[in-house]
């Protein structure tokens, strides 16, 4: 066992873990932040995406000990004061979701990349999600809500 | 799904690294991104007793100048490649392809000295660095050594690293102003590994060709370069190009397996070197 020491979504958390322990499985387990989804867990689908230090990575592909003092928004921790957070809205108002399975993972990939490049056009968006998959909504509208919140933030 | 259990050690310094290897001997396992390890621990194709992490050491996260090549640190992580100014401005063939393999997440945290250190024949880096005459850097019990790009692949997830060694930078020259580069890779969906990839470095020289180097993804156990091509480019004119892709596939040694067939892969390394070629003297 090891101690780890992280922030998730603002709240400190100190844990024993098993180095084994993957850092979704930390999440959804051990904190109960079932916020975050497991899709594949051969680190293609991108259904576990969260932000570490701000930028996506895929949480079926790290394990918590590797988080250890580090900082990681889930989806959960996305909103602030009660209000959501740009990406989240523009997702609600373009329909950019079906079954929503996949829409954790679309949000924290689509914030993380417009940190890397506010202004990105179409064909960018679409490269930029290629590690998430949607098996329903065939993406048109998950481009279309990230187009919105580019607009929006920038 | 879960990997076998195991310890976990994180090193402080590269040296500590290095004597942790030394304690643990063949039992062990260095962690980087973890983007190639990760997998296959949790498959159980590979299952470490123990885990020596450097993901502590940002000292080896770098790009620095080194006045005719640039040097970068073995844990700056492939995002990191795709965005930097330097890399874009001297060898801009590193940035595109770091920015080019699996999608963002994975670069986030995959690393270059990671992806060399795991010598995947099917990585993209291994072959750029190899077209490029590129070295790597390795420290070891007994110091560091300097180990050129074609002597440190030897065989399909076999590189010239010793037991306790540890891979602690790249380095790759910088291109100058007539030297274009390319690198295609193809894959049938996006985010998948190359069926085949060809990586072109060529020196252009008063209208035709002066040199060109030339490497392969997935055309055998390790990068292959297309000697033969590159022999046919010496000095030939511009329109050489297509004749001289022809014999891309001599010398190698592709397999056959789910994604392509060997003679697939033979035809697509001779379309895509011709295309790399041709992009390579067009930038
Ligand atoms: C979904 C997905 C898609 C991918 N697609 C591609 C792709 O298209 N093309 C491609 O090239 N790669 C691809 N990769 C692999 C990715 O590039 C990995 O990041 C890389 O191959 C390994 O780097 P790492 O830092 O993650 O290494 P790790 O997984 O941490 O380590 C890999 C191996 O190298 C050893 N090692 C690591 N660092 C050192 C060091 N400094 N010194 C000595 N040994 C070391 C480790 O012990 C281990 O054996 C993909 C990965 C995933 C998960
Ligand atoms: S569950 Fe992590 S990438 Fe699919
Ligand atoms: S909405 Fe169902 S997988 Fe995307």
């Amino acid at each position: 066992m090891r101690r780890i020491k992280l922030s998730v979504n603002g709240v400190t958390y100190e844990h024993e873990v098993e180095p084994r322990l993957l850092l979704v499985h930390y999440l959804r387990e051990g904190l109960n932040l079932t916020g975050t989804m497991v899709g594949c867990n051969t680190s293609n689908c991108g259904a576990c995406t969260v932000l570490l230090n701000g930028q996506s990575v895929k949480s079926c592909t790290l394990f918590a000990v590797q988080a250890d003092g580090h900082e990681i928004t889930t989806v959960q921790g996305l909103q602030s004061n009660g209000e959501w957070h740009p990406m989240q809205t523009a997702f609600h108002e373009n329909h950019g979701l079906q079954c929503g399975y996949c829409t954790p993972g679309m949000i924290l990939a689509s914030v993380s990349y417009l940190k890397e490049n506010p202004n990105p056009n179409e064909e960018e968006i679409r490269e930029a999600l290629e590690g998430n998959y949607c098996r329903c909504t065939g993406y048109e509208n998950i481009v279309k809500a990230v187009q919105q919140a580019a607009g929006q933030t920038s | 799904m879960i990997p076998v259990a195991f310890d976990y050690e994180v090193a402080e310094s590269v040296d500590h690294a290095i004597e942790l290897l030394g304690q643990y001997g063949d039992e062990s396992k260095l962690l980087a991104g973890g983007h190639s390890l990760i997998p296959i621990m949790r498959l159980r194709l590979a299952a470490p007793a123990v885990l020596i992490d450097l993901g502590k050491l940002e000292n080896l996260r770098y790009v620095r100048d080194g006045g005719d090549h640039l040097k970068i640190g073995a844990m700056t992580r492939h995002r990191d490649l795709a965005f930097n100014e330097m890399v874009a401005q001297h060898c801009g063939i590193v940035g595109y392809t770091a920015g080019l393999l699996g999608d963002p997440s994975v670069q986030h945290r995959g690393t270059i000295g990671g992806t060399l250190s795991h010598g995947d024949a099917s990585g993209d880096m291994p072959s750029v660095i190899t077209a490029l005459e590129g070295s790597i850097v390795v420290q070891g019990p007994n110091g560091e050594r300097v180990v050129k790009a074609a002597d440190f692949f030897q065989d399909y997830l076999v590189t010239d690293l010793g037991e306790q060694e540890v891979v602690t930078e790249v380095r790759v020259p910088k291109l100058n102003g007539n030297t274009g580069w390319s690198y295609k890779k193809f894959s049938r969906r996006s985010q998948d590994w190359a069926m085949v990839g060809v990586a072109a470095v060529v020196e252009r020289s008063n209208g035709s060709i002066g040199s060109a180097r030339i490497a392969l993804t997935a055309m055998g156990a390790t990068p292959l370069r297309a000697t033969s091509v590159e022999q046919a480019l010496s000095g030939a004119p511009r329109d050489a190009v297509a004749e001289a892709a022809q014999s891309a596939d001599e010398g190698t040694s592709p397999a056959s397996d789910s994604a392509a067939s060997a003679e697939f892969r033979r035809h697509l390394a001779r379309v895509w070197t011709k295309r790399a070629v041709e992009e390579a003297l067009s930038r």
